[in-house]
């Protein structure tokens, strides 16, 4: 398996052996910043106009096919829109908040977003607590949707934002949960090291009921934290026009668009990671031709490959289901997917106490 | 000719009350009148919902400047918005009314249009916007006999009102819900309608009768035929004009078909409002089939100008037969997909099942007919009290719920698809040949004396009130909007509920905003 190691660390040779460490440290903080935010935004570009085919695909259409090549040359049409449009600014808003939230949303994805491990030595943050970190980064982001609800003196994006605030919160704690049944498991929280031992087998199958529990409320979960349908309701248009982006225009706009669609890729992504083994190969023990095989396709394919299926899940799921309501939803998180989630973590400590999993 | 029966003013309230005790419990039409040198007043039609036994009743006064009627809305629930509109049209103010506001006009317009004596030039376009009032007006007898007019605050300042509309996604036109809330619980809602008002009763004053069909496909658009239909049955009831059986037989057939592109609509809006979007495009997809066969006879899509007084437009186009019934043999297996991929699931019956119940009794009182009174238990289709066509021959079943809420709405108008769809069967392969058109005389005058006649719509009765002084012109024509009701019973059906539920109540009591308006 080829270690994207090798190249960060013969970068690093490289510029110290010309400049001191600290400017040294200081080019590649630059670079691998560069780097994360040119990554999000070709990840944004791929889920919107993932989103558009396989929407239309599910609803008897054929999506964008005029623009370039499939379509694909819609979607740059569509940013460069995005970014000439005059950002409108709302009377008696509150002008400081309501310029800050679309920072506030798109900086928490980007953090969240710097953590996963893209392949071997592929990752921008790793270190001992990585699983927390990230969910404390990610959930900076209810901070953002709430002053914008604040901030843009509307009552359509204040109770969008109230929606978003009160399920937000709720779900992070089931997804939480569930992340936490797996670590476990696994006894380690960094993100490489989780990857690392799933080597001969992903989490979902070492782990088995408890695990494929966990993998499923975590969907849920996760689905409802970025606010995608059947959880679409702080934004609910047939309900609210646009919920807590309804004065938004522009770019401002944009970053909440992007964001979204990036957080998407980020529960995917972290769902890969953790219970179907990142950028890990399908290994199946004792066949060794087979595992040698399938080391040959490289690991970020793997990677985004179980990641966009995901995702294909998550949006089979929102363009089927119709919305939920605000109790139902908080119904269903208080009354079963915590109960669930609670139960299931006992179970998978008592799998890993007499060591029931494989 | 209708018999009407008048009553003086004064006892109008106890007569009334008479009537309903009998049994006279749904007030079908009411109609505002300017007969001019006689004075203002109204006219009431009502049905006895068991017997379906009708009675016209009138009532007028010959104060002119300051006319005041009394009011009949603690009777029927329904009268209170036919009030309004009459005191928007004629002025005319009802005494006991508790809201005593114009319906579809500005508040600062100034005379009331319906009246024979308005001046047009009264009111040259506003530039400035509607202040909308948070109080009303009501007026009340002392004791003594002598009238006040009393304010009456409906909505407090420290109350948290939303505007649902006029420009919002779920309300399918541009229909404005002033809404009260606490949390995201409703505790009151407040209908403005009036966005897009025509005027179309008064421009059918100045029109020859065969002018005004032109209009009432624009009123509930997705009921085109229907209301159409209703107009000219209106007409020929009067004139005394028997349309063919070849006609009749094809009216039959269109309306039905309109009915299923109506509740396809439905389906599609339904689910978009619940959030499902994929289901949204299966029904417009098969929508797109009716449209098709519609224009290859109509030419039109959505306004079709078919049926004209005594006849039909133009005959049916050679392949209709055929694609009808490819159009029936496609259909039932969709229906099968449609309740798989919706019906079925869990999110939608928990967002539907026992929510905006509206009992049988207050379905009767408001005058809510259609899907939405009959998923109330209330048996209220035209097609079945007073058959009209030849809905007299054909075998369907009134589809009737007993819940009340709004799955059983749903589920009324998928089922009506079924009968439909058997209605077409049964009648597509022995359309009688004959003439397509009744003889006229090129200027059409209707008889003196007033009329009334009522299609099954698609949501409801569309009734057509038509009181003729001999001329070539109606002198007042009324149209009995199936929408109306409906709007008038969502207070009473969203109170309590959250705004996720007034989304869905409004998705499934299924209203057309250009038929409340007109």
């Amino acid at each position: 398996m080829f270690d994207f190691g090798i190249i960060t660390s013969w970068i690093h040779e490289f510029l110290t052996s010309y400049l001191p460490l600290g400017l040294a440290t200081f080019l590649e903080c630059v670079l691998v910043g560069v780097c994360i935010i040119l990554l999000y935004v070709v990840i944004a570009v791929i889920m919107i106009y993932m989103e558009r085919k396989v929407c239309a695909a599910f609803q008897c259409r054929l999506g964008p096919n005029r623009v370039g090549p499939w379509g694909t040359i819609q979607l740059i049409c569509d940013m460069i829109k995005m970014l000439t449009k005059e950002i409108i600014s709302v009377r008696k808003s509150d002008k400081f908040l309501y310029n800050l939230a679309p920072f506030i949303v798109i900086l928490a994805s980007v953090m969240a977003f710097s953590c996963l491990p893209f392949g071997r030595g592929m990752s921008v943050l790793d270190f001992n607590v990585g699983v927390f970190f990230l969910m404390a980064s990610s959930s900076i982001g209810v901070v953002g949707i709430l002053l914008a609800g604040w901030g843009s003196n509307n009552k359509y994006s204040l109770i969008g934002a109230m929606r978003s605030g009160a399920q937000m919160i709720s779900y992070e704690l089931s997804a939480s949960l569930s992340l936490l049944t797996i670590i476990v498991l696994t006894d380690t929280m960094q993100f490489s090291e989780i990857v690392m031992r799933q080597q001969d087998g992903w989490f979902i199958f070492k782990g088995h009921i408890p695990a494929v529990i966990a993998f499923v409320v975590y969907l849920i979960a996760g689905n409802a934290e970025v606010n995608r349908g059947p959880f679409d309701l702080p934004e609910a248009e047939s309900e609210l026009t646009a919920g807590y982006h309804t004065e938004y225009s522009g770019m401002h706009f944009g970053l909440f668009y992007v964001a979204e669609f990036v957080n998407l890729f980020i529960i995917a992504g972290v769902a890969t990671t953790i219970f179907l083994g990142g950028w890990m190969p399908l290994h199946v023990s004792g066949l060794d031709g087979f595992n040698h095989i399938m080391d040959l396709i490289p690991g970020f394919i793997w990677f985004f490959g179980k990641a966009f299926f995901v995702v294909w899940l998550l949006m089979w799921m929102k363009w089927t289901f119709p919305r939920l309501r605000i109790d139902q939803i908080l119904t269903l998180e208080w009354r079963y997917l915590i109960p669930i989630s609670l139960v299931n973590l006992l179970v998978m400590v008592i799998v890993v106490v007499f060591k029931l999993h494989f | 000719m209708d018999n009407i029966i008048t009553i003086d003013k004064y006892d109008f309230h106890d007569v009334a009350l008479e009537y309903k005790e009998q049994g006279y419990d749904f007030l079908r039409c009411l109609t505002g009148m300017d007969w001019g040198e006689d004075g203002l007043g109204a006219v009431y039609h009502l049905e006895n919902t068991l017997t379906q036994e009708n009675v016209v009743l009138k009532t007028k006064t010959t104060e002119l400047s300051d006319p005041i009627l009394l009011s009949v809305c603690d009777i029927w629930k329904g009268a209170e918005f036919y009030e309004r509109e009459i005191f928007d049209y004629f002025g005319i103010r009802f005494l006991g009314h508790p809201d005593m506001r114009r319906l579809f006009l500005r508040e600062d317009w100034v005379g009331h249009p319906l009246r024979k004596d308005y001046d047009f030039s009264l009111n040259p376009l506003r530039m400035t916007n509607e202040v909308t009032a948070d109080m009303t007006q009501n007026i009340e007898v002392l004791k003594d006999g002598s009238v006040i007019k009393k304010r009456e605050v409906l909505f407090d300042e420290d109350e948290y009102v939303i505007n649902i509309g006029p420009q919002h996604p779920a309300t399918h036109g541009v229909l404005r819900f002033r809404v009260s809330l606490e949390g995201e619980t409703i505790k009151k809602l407040d209908v403005h309608c009036g966005y897009i008002h025509r005027g179309i009763e008064k421009m059918c004053e100045s029109l020859t009768y065969p002018q005004t069909l032109a209009l009432s496909d624009r009123l509930d658009y997705l009921a085109a035929h229907h209301n159409r239909h209703a107009l000219c049955m209106c007409i020929e009831k009067a004139m005394g004009i028997e349309v063919s059986e070849r006609v009749q037989y094809i009216r039959t057939i269109m309306d039905e078909l309109q009915r299923i592109d109506s509740h396809l609509l439905f389906y599609s809006c339904a689910c978009m409002d619940l959030g499902a979007l994929t289901a949204f495009f299966y029904g417009f997809r098969d929508r797109e089939k009716i449209l098709d066969i519609f224009e290859a006879t109509t030419g039109g899509r959505l306004i079709q100008n078919y049926y004209t007084i005594g006849g039909l437009q133009a005959d049916i186009a050679p392949d209709f037969v055929q694609k009808v019934k490819e159009f029936i043999t496609y259909m039932r297996p969709t229906l099968k997909e449609y309740h798989d991929v919706f019906t079925g699931n869990v999110i939608m019956q928990g967002r539907t099942k026992g929510v905006g119940v509206l009992s049988k009794e207050d379905a009767v009182s408001f005058g809510a007919t259609g899907g939405t009174g009959r998923a109330s238990g209330w048996a209220c289709d035209v097609r079945k009290r007073h058959p009209y066509a030849v809905y007299d021959i054909v075998q369907f079943d009134e589809i009737l719920y007993t819940e009340g809420d709004c799955f059983s709405r749903y589920m009324v108008r998928m089922k009506e698809i079924e009968q439909s769809l058997n209605i077409i069967e049964q009648l597509i392969d022995n359309i009688p040949d004959g003439e397509i058109q009744v003889k006229m005389k090129p200027i059409i005058k209707v008889p003196e004396g007033s009329y009334y006649a009522a299609v099954e719509g698609s949501r409801g009765e569309f009734g057509v009130y038509l009181e003729s002084r001999g001329d070539k012109f109606p002198y007042r024509l009324k149209f009995r909007s199936s929408g109306l009701p409906l709007v008038a019973a969502m207070d009473t059906l969203c109170r309590d509920a959250k705004i996720a539920d007034l989304i869905a109540i409004g998705a499934t009591v299924d209203y057309v905003v250009p038929d409340i308006d007109r």
